[in-house]
């Protein structure tokens, strides 16, 4: 049971006050219509699934109901930071530039 | 009986409180401080259950939450606990008590003939004998029945349960002198510690031990000093009765404090809780949570009066009970000396039998100038006794622990204390994915104080493997240290507990099997696991029966199982399994440990989370007019809904057929409140709509409403409902009764990760208005007598028009849709004016006969026009095509609406999908199971092709005869309309045993055209 930085309520509040929402910066495709299916498949299936550090999207669901980022390590647990949407974004460029 | 209490100033029961208490209907004696156990004991009371599988006499093993036996059921009706451990349940005036086996009589024991065929019941002998389902079947519940253990109450909890959260800096589990010494630590050094402890009160180990002095001073006063100094510091809190019992990720840790289950119930405050579950965020956790004497095994070493060495002097030195007047103690170590020692200052004739040929000196000289009778290189092959031990055979070892051929002899006595070294409590510390090691120098599984799995969590004193005193206390020095240093700290310099008088101790023997001179099976029964009837020989066989991990021999053979979750057994077992396949130990390595370390209530992990505040019932502003009305009810999810309003002696039946007629031929009325509201607001309103259904919704007007399907991103239809335009950037949605929040947190998420540039602002309102739908052929008469400012001529108010005004003299929405395929109008008003509005509703329609109806009603008029419900009709596996539903489908729309692209995938447009179609019986009055499987041919052959299910089925009043929706593979096409169509459409529904033929047709079985809503 994680303890979660809420960016916008800039709180860490239980668990049971957020909805899971799965893996993070998963875009959807700009021209769906333009795409084959195999691309589209991946859209809506194809995940990382890492046993390591995974950028994951977290809704403060009784709170302010905003939806955020969160670093999380999927082996332990350990919560590296959590981050509005825009702010997210940049670190997450950051990290795979480098 | 006699008295085995001894007088012993020391212990802690407070002789000047006597208790009464009552076992299986006798009464007898106790102190204050006393448990059951201990009081039992102290009334020589040895056998208190029969065993799990033979039936065989048991009795007490431990003195705390390891104990495996002595399962009792306390108190009776509400009240009644089951299968709670004598050694933990806390001595009360008046207490009520019983055994949970033995039938007819303890003495008696019906299953204990089934014992003396115990070579027939063999580990798996459950899979191996009954594997026919039908034998299982019969024979499950006599088995059942003998296997017994406590009775469940029957009645509701009365009893309060109650949660609270706290954020420590330190949080210390167990309060031996280890853990006491990290809480001063920490509580010294000023930060918010809190120390949980599983018994009545602090101690451990420590009150066990009296005869021993820390930094000068008796144990008893280093314990009350040190208990004094951190109830003096206000930012500590020790909690005694508090059980962590699991550990979970990011350090924290979930506890039960008993609050009065120590009460008498008389005493109880039932307005208070009786048990608290306490959930512990802790920054640091140092987990104190101490060892378990680990008994050796030997043949019938399950006899009544035999148990733990540890259990022995506990009982001894705790709370003044000689358990025996002979003991024999059995070791494999030092540990059990000195409890030896105190058995024998105490006046009781004690030979210790030492496996080892070797003896510490030290020991060996203390233990003989006691007077015990010490023997070297002994062990016990079998024992003797009927329901209680009276003797033990010994049997020569040699060095390496091996069974000696010769003569050895027979000790009388009437209670023996085994020990095979020290398990430590590793269970917490595994929780969260932490693996114990095996110390092969200790001989035990310990937590690494060092090289933790996690941050933030450090292992102090035994469970650490420090299983002296002085090296516990100052390992725990050196360990909070480092605790401290993490939050920028440091401990004062001096010791003030380090030294003590203890004897060092030197390493156990590795024996955990004690030889019988036979192979395994030949010889004694020897137990590793009491409660489930675990023994040796059923490792072996297991073994030899292929098993190779030690989590499948764990299953095979219930080792560990049960309500100790073998804190006695594990270990023994483990070294058994390795030896038995060759294996060393850390190669077999351990079972899992998870949560709970020892059982937790029910009613503590709901705390006040129960009924209507876990979860809400939801009534609708309208409720009491439904109940005045005499409607039966039925939950919709949170809400109770008017379900069929019966008049008289009507069934269900009679009163849904009347109030389908009176829709279809009058006027009917229903409430229609629950579905869910989403009030959106902003100038791309319009847009948002477009892209999260299917259907085109830029050319909406106000005054406008439109029925639209809500796709997920696989192209599945997920909600349904209609949306009224009330102005260019504002529309009322709604949505299904259950898919109210889903859909509203789906549209946030959407408008917030993909679409954060479209201006809508979403207010769930689903509580903010009450709706009353208005149904049948003299709805607008009806209306018209209660709303004089809209016009309401077919030719003003369209079908799917919505209009503002005032009904009944209270502001409205009136929208003019309609579920049931009849003129109607659905009339919103704010929810307070609910049940105002709904009477006037009542009082208008009055001479039209107005009839009151509810869901079934509701149901039976949507299914005869083939209307879906989602989440009935469909299962997230059908698109708006399966549905035949393409007329709510823009293929136009500028962005890809979502689901849209998914509409193309190879699976999704693919022939042989199931689709939605209508179902007619051959029998008009055969009403088919929901559920039921539809199949091509009644020559049934395994696998059956299945066809698709029947999702809704009802007898139709207007129609005179049964209708029913379905999917079906291919199912559109197998439609006909107008006769048999090469036999395709004639199938079967199959249920239960029974099929019936059906014919396949347009889910649309009444008025086709739609006429009938566009009077």
């Amino acid at each position: 049971m994680f303890l979660i930085h809420c960016p916008h309520c800039g709180e860490a509040r239980e668990e049971e006050e957020f909805s899971y929402g799965g893996e993070a910066f998963i875009a959807r495709p700009g021209k769906p219509a333009e795409i084959g299916d195999e691309a589209w498949g991946d859209y809506l299936f194809m995940r990382k699934n890492p046993k390591g550090w995974h950028w994951e999207m977290w809704g403060h669901a009784t709170g302010c109901r905003k939806w955020f980022v969160v670093k999380r390590h999927t082996a332990n647990h350990t919560i590296a930071g959590s981050w509005t949407l825009t702010e997210g974004r940049k670190v997450y460029d950051a990290e795979a530039t480098s | 009986m006699t008295s085995h209490r001894i007088d012993l100033p020391c212990a802690r029961i407070d002789r000047s409180q006597p208790l009464s208490f009552t076992f299986d209907g006798i009464r007898l004696a106790g102190f204050v401080g006393d448990t059951l156990a201990s009081a039992l004991l102290a009334n020589g009371w040895r056998m208190l259950g029969r065993s799990f599988k033979y039936g065989r006499p048991r009795g007490i093993v431990g003195s705390g939450p390891e104990e495996p036996n002595a399962l009792v059921q306390v108190e009776a009706g509400a009240n009644t606990i089951p299968n709670l451990k004598a050694t933990q349940v806390e001595l009360y005036d008046g207490l009520v008590a019983r055994r949970t086996t033995g039938w007819p009589s303890l003495r008696a024991d019906l299953k204990s003939l089934g014992g003396r065929f115990g070579r027939f019941m063999p580990a798996g002998f459950y899979y191996k004998t009954f594997k026919p389902e039908f034998a299982w079947r019969r024979i499950e519940p006599l088995i059942r029945n003998a296997a017994g253990y406590g009775a469940t109450p029957l009645d509701a909890d009365p009893d309060l349960y109650d949660h609270q959260h706290h954020h420590a800096q330190v949080l210390v589990v167990g309060g031996g002198a280890a853990g006491l010494a990290a809480a001063l630590a920490a509580g010294r050094a000023g930060l918010d510690v809190i120390l949980v402890d599983e018994s009545s009160e602090p101690g451990g180990w420590l009150l066990s031990m009296p005869n021993v002095a820390i930094a000068g001073k008796p144990s008893g006063e280093w314990l009350s000093d040190i208990l004094a100094e951190l109830a003096s510091l206000p930012n500590v809190r020790v909690m005694p009765r508090t059980s962590a019992f699991a550990l979970h990720d990011l350090n924290l840790v979930q506890a039960v404090e008993q609050l009065q289950d120590h009460l008498a119930p008389a005493a109880r405050d039932s307005t208070k809780p009786r048990q608290r579950l306490h959930r512990i965020r802790a920054g640091r956790i140092v987990l104190a949570t101490g060892a378990i004497d680990r008994p050796l095994v030997f043949g019938q070493n399950d006899r009544p009066g035999i148990m733990t060495a540890s259990a022995l002097t506990t009982y001894l030195n705790r709370y003044a009970v000689a358990v025996g007047n002979r003991v024999v103690i059995l070791t494999s170590n030092d540990y059990a000396y000195q409890g030896a020692c105190d058995l024998a200052k105490a006046g009781v004739r004690v030979t210790l039998v030492d496996t080892r040929t070797a003896l510490d000196l030290a020991w060996e000289r203390k233990a003989r100038g006691a007077g015990i009778d010490v023997r070297a290189g002994y062990g016990i092959s079998r024992t003797h006794g009927s329901h209680a031990i009276d003797g033990v055979q010994l049997i020569k070892l040699d060095a390496a622990g091996n069974a000696v051929p010769g003569r050895a002899p027979y000790l009388d006595c009437d209670a023996v204390g085994s020990s095979g070294g020290l398990s430590p409590t590793v269970h917490l510390y595994c929780h969260d994915g932490g693996r114990p090691q095996w110390d092969e120098s200790r001989l035990a599984f310990i937590a690494p104080a060092t090289g933790r799995a996690r941050s933030g969590i450090f292992c102090v004193g035994a469970l650490a493997g420090e299983f002296g005193l002085s090296g516990a206390l100052e390992q725990t020095w050196i360990i909070m240290d480092e605790v401290l240093a993490t939050f920028g700290k440091e401990q004062a310099r001096e010791r003030t507990h380090a030294t003590t008088t203890e004897m060092t101790t030197s390493p156990a023997q590795r024996i955990f099997r004690v030889p019988d001179g036979k192979r395994e099976g030949h010889g004694k029964k020897a137990f590793v696991d009491f409660q489930n009837d675990v023994a040796t020989s059923d490792i072996h066989l297991a073994v030899r029966e292929n098993y190779r991990s030690i989590e499948h021999i764990k299953r095979y053979t219930a080792l560990g199982f049960g309500t100790d979750q073998g804190k006695l057994s594990n270990v023994n077992g483990f070294a058994i399994a390795a030896d038995a396949l060759g294996k060393s130990i850390p190669e077999v390595g351990t079972t899992t440990y998870r949560p709970a370390y020892s059982p937790v209530t029910f009613g503590t992990l709901a705390g006040p989370h129960a009924g209507n505040t876990f979860d809400p019932r939801r009534y609708t502003a309208m409720h009491a007019c439904h109940a005045k009305r005499g409607a039966a009810f039925e939950p919709v999810g949170q809400w109770l809904r008017p379900w069929y309003f019966p008049q008289g002696s009507e069934d269900m039946h009679a009163a849904v057929k009347r109030e389908c007629l009176a829709a279809r031929r009058g006027v009917a009325i229903m409430d229609a409140s629950t579905l869910g509201k989403i009030d959106l607001k902003g100038k791309d309103v319009r847009e948002l709509l477009n892209r999260v259904y299917a259907n085109a919704w830029t050319s909406l007007a106000p005054g406008k409403c439109r029925y639209g399907l809500m796709l997920d991103e696989n192209g599945m239809v997920m909600d349904d409902g209609v949306t009224a335009c009330i102005a260019d950037d504002h529309f009322h949605m709604t949505t299904t009764t259950g898919g109210a929040a889903r859909v509203l947190s789906w549209l946030e998420k959407w408008h917030q990760t993909e679409w954060p540039d479209l201006d809508v602002f979403m207010t769930s309102v689903t509580d903010h208005w009450a709706t009353a739908a208005v149904v049948g052929p003299k709805s607008r008469e009806v209306l018209a007598k209660v709303c004089k400012d809209i016009d309401l001529s077919p030719a003003a108010f369209k079908f799917m028009d919505w209009r503002e005004g005032t009904v009944a003299d209270v502001p409205a929405r009136v929208f003019r849709i309609s579920f049931s395929g009849e003129l109607a109008f659905e009339v919103n008003v704010e929810a307070t004016y609910g049940a105002h509005v709904w009477e006037a509703l009542m009082e208008a329609g009055a001479e039209h006969g107005i009839t009151p109806y509810g869901t079934e009603t509701m149901h039976v008029l949507r299914a005869e026009k083939g209307f879906i419900i989602v989440g009935q009709d469909t299962d997230g596996s059908l698109t708006p095509y399966d549905l035949d539903m393409a007329w709510a489908v823009s293929l136009k729309k500028a962005y890809s609406f979502l689901g849209q692209r998914s509409l193309t995938r190879e699976d999704t447009a693919r022939k042989g999908r199931k689709q939605l179609v209508g179902l007619l019986t051959e029998q008009p009055d055969v009403v088919l199971r929901e559920g039921a499987q539809i199949i091509e041919s009644t020559d049934i052959k395994h696998p059956m092709p299945m066809l698709g299910h029947v999702t809704s089925s009802y007898m139709s009043p207007e129609l005179g005869r049964s209708i029913a929706l379905a999917v079906v593979a291919d199912g559109i096409a197998r439609r006909s309309p107008e006769g048999v169509k090469d036999g395709r459409d004639v199938l079967y529904a199959w249920a239960r045993g029974d099929a019936h033929r059906v014919r396949v047709v347009s889910p649309v079985f009444l008025d086709p055209k739609g006429e009938r809503q566009n009077v």
